[in-house]
């Protein structure tokens, strides 16, 4: 049986999207989004097994390549932001607002 | 061949699947108990370093999941090269910088816990359930390795995936380096610029145009987060640096000039050799006139 499996990928998800709500450190935000997906390859994972077939993995592999681009592109950004506002709090992120 | 099957323990005296569950268990708490440190550490740096612990305890249940492919480039993608990447932005931004613990929105809190209670009710109840049916295994799948099924697939049914995850991650190294580097807002200041603003500094307000004072250098401090005293016995404004009082107590005037005064005190209250005329004189030292006199020229050019 999988289903532990999914549950721990639920639990793990949940924790990232609260950690993704309350945190107002965009660092730590972004490590809350890394959880989720961490928490979805799980479940490609333990469904490849269920199903026995490997694209569950091949699914999982994507994720990672994606997650990697969008950390270069996701941290760089934050470092911008912190250069030109000494700041990683999102809160201080109001320019867009009107 | 996967990872497990490498174990000869399986198949043996353990029943078929026992080792699977006693590694789903171990690392199912310690990944829990990561995440649960990724979002309640106040610090980032904790926060990162809870991060790898859940991916390395993912990583594990990767191999006991007959995923030895992925559970290599988990732990060399995932905690080797992203976590790094967190652990140099939080080095460079974020280790001082604490999240602030008043709530911004009203209900902020409440508001998310529902939200999380909602969510793992749905997840839990609803799909936790869906899986019904024996997991069918890898074995079969994975029978000419599972590297080998992997590329197969990679390189033929998903191999249009494959070539626009090419261009992503081309297009993440030119972004990164875009943003990587600023436009200038101000034109590079040179040497003669920086002099000719001192100049103008010193028409306009009288700051001293040379060099800033040096720190105080006593018998019992001379770090440079020691302020040099002015012949009055107070601090040379200029002689630490702002970053350096931003992060290192400095010590005050009085503190500077306590053993001094001690001592100072102990030879007038001493057998009553001292004459009453050498105690203004010792008095006077009190003031370091040999170290403070540098300073002194500066302050004075300061005011």
């Amino acid at each position: 049986m999988n289903d532990p499996y999914i549950v721990l990928a639920a639990i793990l998800f949940t924790i990232g999207l609260v950690g993704f709500l309350i945190r107002r450190n965009a660092l730590v935000i972004f490590m809350s989004v890394e959880l989720m997906l961490n928490a979805c390859n799980l479940v490609f994972i333990s469904m490849s097994q269920v199903h026995g077939i490997l694209d569950g993995q091949v699914a999982a592999f994507f994720v990672m390549v994606v997650a990697a681009a969008e950390v270069v592109v996701g941290l760089s950004i934050i470092l911008m932001i912190y250069r030109s506002r000494r700041s990683t709090s999102v809160d201080n992120l109001t320019a867009m607002k009107h | 061949m996967t990872l497990l099957t490498l174990i000869p323990l399986e198949g043996g005296i353990f029943p078929p699947g026992l080792l699977t569950s006693i590694t789903f268990w171990i690392c199912a708490v310690f990944a829990i108990a990561g995440a649960l440190g990724v979002v309640f550490f106040q610090k980032p740096i904790y926060s990162a370093l809870s991060l790898a612990l859940v991916m390395v305890s993912l990583a594990v249940l990767y191999a006991s999941l007959n995923a030895p492919f992925l559970f290599a480039v988990q732990i060399i993608v995932y905690t080797g090269a992203v976590l790094m990447l967190f652990l140099f932005v939080v080095m460079l931004v974020g280790v001082d910088t604490h999240d602030s613990v008043t709530e911004t929105l009203k209900g902020h809190r409440i508001a998310v816990t529902v939200a999380g209670l909602g969510t793992i009710a749905l997840l839990v109840l609803a799909v936790g359930n869906a899986v019904t049916t024996e997991p069918v295994g890898l074995e079969e799948a994975n029978a000419s390795g599972n590297v080998q099924g992997l590329a197969e697939l990679v390189f033929q049914r998903y191999v249009i995936a494959f070539e626009a995850t090419a261009a992503l991650l081309i297009s993440a190294a030119v972004a990164a380096m875009v943003l990587a580097h600023p436009t200038r807002l101000k034109p590079k200041l040179d040497q003669t610029a920086m002099a000719e603003r001192r100049m103008q500094a010193y028409a306009a307000s009288g700051r001293h145009p040379g060099a800033l004072p040096n720190s105080g250098v006593f018998a019992r401090h001379n770090s440079i987060a020691t302020p040099a005293l002015l012949p009055d016995g107070t601090v040379a404004p200029d002689s630490v640096s702002a970053i350096i009082e931003e992060r290192v107590s400095i010590p005050s005037a009085e503190e500077l000039s306590a053993p001094h005064a001690e001592a100072v005190a102990a030879i007038a209250g001493g057998p009553g050799e001292i004459d009453a005329d050498q105690i203004p004189a010792v008095e006077r030292g009190h003031d370091h006139p040999g170290l403070s006199n540098p300073a002194e020229k500066e302050g004075d050019d300061h005011e």
